[in-house]
């Protein structure tokens, strides 16, 4: 089959009334692609009023009751994925029909959603007939390919395949019953032949019947043509007759047929003629049924289920072939449909992906059916070493169409997930530019991040909150981005801010993340300064003086704090040392008084309000000095 | 099919640049009235310009967004022979309330002698750096060591490529495997000097950048140039914007001695080569997966191209900027093959290594 070599469509941004410029200078987009105007050349000097185009691809992520498609057979993917490798294939089979079943019942209810809807746009309806069309190709490769039905019960999937997609013979079978007449009913013939076409002899019968009672003299006829319906054989997969039987029994029926063609028995009535006619599989007669079949797939069928109700799967594609040029004629061609339908009886299953490829909008369609052949071990089985690859090829572009859409990404990640050979690659690239619209959504992408030890994206986006939170003075917010990106360096400048806050306003903001740092207080000296000091200021309102005393002793010596804040910290000793009884012991007076010292020495502050404070502290300390060395000196008695 | 939507950009002059933020939100535009404008998509998926402010004082030929990582920061490079650091500063509240915000100054670098021809920041994990190319064939890389200050930037590195220079890219790639790596494109028109690509290579021990390659087989003037996103490839991928749209596989080649003296050598090949423009091709650049590279030319389109996975590269979709008819789009009928939206041609076998399309060299 030669290959359909497409043109790349063409589609015009600019109408002809605005576009002066040469050039169109373009740069890409989340799913989009931005084109502007302009001139390489010249450098300017034009006055004009240029514009700015956004051009996407008219995809079908934008309709909301395609999004329901998406969202269901998300859940089917990953559920196929889980299916396990050991089952063996017997039930695997049947639970892959199941699970094609699924996606084809999905399609259907989105297609219904869609006509309730239609009307209001012409999108939809557009979609509605693409949508058919999908389902139609879907079936028949679940007939064909998974399901794989032998000789006998063949023809009687793909019976059941016609019928569900030729849905108005039953329409009009009800319109005629419930008429006043049936058998004067204009589309009363139509009916009975339409049912015959699909092989449904029994409800053909019935129709027939309501004939039959209205006209004795031609009873004969009819009851004659009600016996060869009736005597139709119809094969049975499950009853014990074998295939070679039901030949013979079928050849019986079929001379039978022609017999009573031969003896003119119908020739009082043209219309059971005709059935006749059908009922042993005359070609002409069957063509010029053409407005009742409608589709060369229904002649094809029909003209199967008449000459050759045994066919089996290597045989169809001569037949397909032969029917479709016989219904189309010579001068119509096909449709890509067509050729993708006749491309599945000629089971070239790669000729049907890729066609739908060229035919389609979306990946959707051969993703998803693309990998459910993959899961029937059916894409290797061509001999094609890049089987697993084009299934990986085909979720990763669709999975990847999904990401730029502002829900719809979380499906796509299930599907990178099942991609091992760019999955993960492919969903880091994208998952960074998710737009980090709220806290929660940024929290959604981080542990998605988490759960698959992306550890750079988690950094990443918790250091770009955190920038952000600290751009608009939200310094609880960007401590804690901080410390979940384990940055250690903005932790401490954050630190830095709120040490700068309390110094201007004399308390701190965030209470509630200050004092539940835990142990992330240790991602950096200064975060860790700011830990302690807090809980200083913490004791002491609770009043716990002696361990307020020692903490703010300790920040000190083992050097936590940073120098510039002793003088702060001295001075928070202030009130301590001021109580009424005493705190600071003797030894811990003395690490006070060479901290003092220390300061004082190396900071030139401001002269006078230092050396009043230092004074104070000096005064303050020394009289601590003495009740210290009183207390403990005095022997309890 | 492509639907468009447009926004009048209220330039005064010619668009040379525009620019998407990493999220996509906000885009910057350049134009040669001077000025540079920031618009910020809202929640309602318009856009609004929350910006509009004079940079330079000649034509503003790039614009570039920082990584978000280093806060809004934003980067231009002038006709005026300066290239300029932007930072937004959060403003007051009635300002919030008009929709605008305030973008100051940073920096002006000044040491070019030219028109600086392109600007742009490293991959992130390189810190905050910022490279600048010029007419003059100077390449100049600034860091600014501290990334909450923006006024203190040093020039690190002055690699003389002695052609004009005309479009940087840095290979984005941040593995381990690799050394950073920068590729510059000449549009010198000069053609005894060949090799119009030069790729130059960071060394870890004599702490410079090194020419790795020249790509001697690019002798037309480059216009643009642009690494693709790397998945994780042992080779690189560049694509250049030249007489025709080329794109090359760099692929490293092992080292002979376990001294790791001197750049990496490569192995170059081109993947694909197109002529479809017909004529020069000005910009090229990859979506982010690497999946789809556009070209816009001298015949007023912008090109889509697009690789299989068996890497057979085809033309997957034209936007035209003239006013001639409107082929192959409109509502299709169920399956009528028109045009090759996003699919085609993409699940091609074996058989398609014949095709006398696109002018594909094996590789």
């Amino acid at each position: 089959m030669e290959e359909v070599d497409v043109e790349p469509s063409t589609t015009v941004i600019v109408d002809s009334a605005g576009f002066h410029r040469k050039h169109l200078g373009f740069e890409w987009g989340p799913g989009d692609l931005l084109v502007y105007e302009t001139n390489y050349k010249l450098q300017g000097n034009e006055s004009c009023s240029p514009f700015v185009h956004i051009v996407r691809r008219d995809e079908d992520i934008c309709s909301p009751i395609l999004r329901k498609l998406f969202n269901e057979s998300h859940l089917i993917f990953v559920g196929l994925q889980k299916i396990k490798e050991d089952i063996p294939s017997k039930n695997k089979k049947s639970q892959f029909v199941s699970i094609s079943k699924n996606y084809r019942s999905v399609i259907r209810a989105c297609m219904e959603e869609l006509q309730q809807n239609a009307g209001k746009r012409s999108h939809d309806t557009h979609h509605v007939s693409i949508l058919l069309a999908i389902e139609l190709i879907w079936n028949l490769c679940e007939v064909l390919f998974i399901d794989t039905a032998p000789a006998g019960s063949l023809l009687l999937h793909l019976l059941d395949w016609v019928r569900l997609h030729k849905s108005d013979v039953d329409a009009r079978a009800r319109e005629v019953l419930q008429s006043d007449s049936p058998a004067q009913h204009q589309s009363y013939w139509d009916v009975v032949i339409s049912l015959v076409l699909q092989g449904r002899t029994d409800e053909a019968r019935q129709v027939l019947s309501k004939q039959a009672s209205l006209r004795e003299e031609s009873s004969s006829v009819f009851k004659s043509m009600d016996g060869l319906l009736q005597t139709m054989p119809i094969f049975n997969p499950t009853g014990t007759q074998t295939l070679t039987e039901f030949e013979v029994k079928w050849r019986h029926w079929h001379e039978e047929c022609d017999r009573c063609l031969q003896e003119n028995t119908f020739a009082s009535n043209r219309h059971l003629e005709t059935i006749c006619k059908i009922l042993v599989g005359d070609e002409d007669t069957l063509l010029e049924q053409k407005e009742l079949l409608s589709t060369w797939y229904h002649f094809l069928v029909t003209r199967l289920l008449f000459t050759h109700p045994t066919i089996k799967p290597p045989d169809l594609h001569y037949y397909a072939q032969s029917s479709m040029n016989m219904f189309l004629g010579p001068r119509a061609s096909p449709e890509p449909l067509d050729i993708i339908l006749l491309s599945a009886f000629e089971f070239d299953l790669h000729q049907v992906i890729k066609d739908c490829s060229i035919a389609l909008n979306n990946w959707w369609f051969v993703a998803h059916l693309t990998d459910l052949l993959d899961h029937c071990k059916l894409l290797q089985s061509h001999n094609l070493h890049f089987g697993s690859n084009l299934r990986e090829f085909l979720v990763l572009e669709y999975a990847s169409g999904l990401f730029t859409h502002h829900s719809l990404w979380q499906l796509a990640v299930d599907y990178f997930d099942h991609c091992p050979e760019f999955g993960r690659v492919y969903l880091e690239l994208q998952i960074e530019r998710v737009p980090l619209d709220t806290e929660r959504k940024a929290i959604k992408v981080l542990r998605i991040c988490e759960d698959r030890q992306m550890s750079e994206q988690v950094r990443s986006i918790c250091k770009i909150m955190a920038k952000r939170a600290l751009r608009n003075n939200r310094l609880g917010s960007a401590l804690s981005w901080s410390i979940r990106a384990k940055d250690a360096a903005f932790a401490t400048l954050i630190s830095e801010r709120f040490l700068q806050d309390y110094s201007n306003k004399g308390s701190f903001t965030d209470l509630d993340l200050l004092d539940n740092l835990g142990p992330a207080m240790l991602l950096s000296d200064r975060l860790t300064f700011l830990g302690k000091y807090r809980e200083f200021h913490r004791l002491y309102g609770e009043k716990r003086f002696s361990e307020a005393a020692r903490l703010l002793l300790s920040l000190m010596t083992a050097k936590i704090a940073p120098r510039s804040l002793w003088m702060t910290l001295l001075t928070d000793a202030l009130p301590l040392l001021e109580q009424k009884e005493v705190i600071f012991s003797v030894d811990q007076t003395y690490e006070l008084m060479s901290c003092l010292e220390d300061c004082f020495s190396s900071v030139f502050q401001d002269e006078d309000i230092e050396s009043t404070k230092t004074e104070l502290l000096r005064l303050a300390l020394a009289r601590n000095l003495t009740m210290a060395i009183v207390k403990e000196g005095t022997i309890e008695t | 099919m492509f639907v468009a939507k447009s926004i009048a950009a209220d330039h005064k002059d010619l668009i040379h640049d525009v620019s998407y933020d990493f999220h996509g939100r906000r885009m910057a535009t350049c134009s040669s009235d001077q000025s540079v404008k920031v618009w910020d998509k809202g929640d309602d998926g318009e856009w609004h310009c929350t910006a509009s402010w004079k940079t330079h004082s000649g034509s503003v030929w790039r614009v570039t967004w920082a990584h978000p990582e280093f806060g809004q920061v934003l980067a231009s490079c002038s006709f005026d022979r300066t290239a300029a650091v932007w930072e937004e500063i959060v403003g007051e509240s009635n300002d919030k309330q008009r929709g605008q915000s305030h973008w100051i100054k940073r920096t002006t670098l000044v040491d070019s002698r030219t028109s600086v021809t392109d600007v742009k920041f490293a991959p992130k994990h390189m810190g905050l750096m910022l490279t600048t190319c010029s007419a003059d064939g100077v390449v100049r890389i600034y860091e600014a060591p501290d990334v909450m200050n923006l006024s203190q930037w040093s020039l690190q590195h002055e690699i003389s490529c002695k052609l004009s220079c005309s479009c940087i890219s840095w290979n984005p790639s941040s593995s381990r495997a690799h050394p950073p790596m920068i590729a510059v494109g000449s549009d010198d028109s000069n053609v005894t000097y060949s090799g119009k690509v030069q790729i130059y290579e960071y060394n870890e021990n004599t702490r410079k950048y090194a020419k790795a390659e020249t790509l001697m087989t690019v002798t037309d003037p480059v216009h643009d140039i642009a690494f693709a996103p790397n998945l994780g490839r042992s080779f690189h991928v560049l694509a250049i914007a030249t007489k025709d749209v080329r794109i090359f596989k760099l692929i490293p080649m092992r080292r002979e001695s376990a001294n790791s003296s001197g750049p990496t050598k490569f192995e170059v090949q081109v993947m694909a080569q197109f002529d479809s423009h017909n004529s020069q091709v000005w910009r090229v650049s990859w979506n982010i997966t690497s999946t789809l590279l556009a070209s816009s030319g001298d015949d007023g389109c912008v090109r889509l191209w697009k690789a299989n996975y068996m890497d057979n590269w085809k033309c997957t979709g034209i936007l035209r900027g003239d006013g001639s008819p409107v082929n192959g789009s409109g509502h299709a009928a169920a399956l009528s093959a028109v045009g090759v939206p996003a699919a085609a041609q993409m699940v091609v076998g074996a058989a398609s290594a014949g095709r006398k399309k696109a002018q594909l060299m094996p590789g």
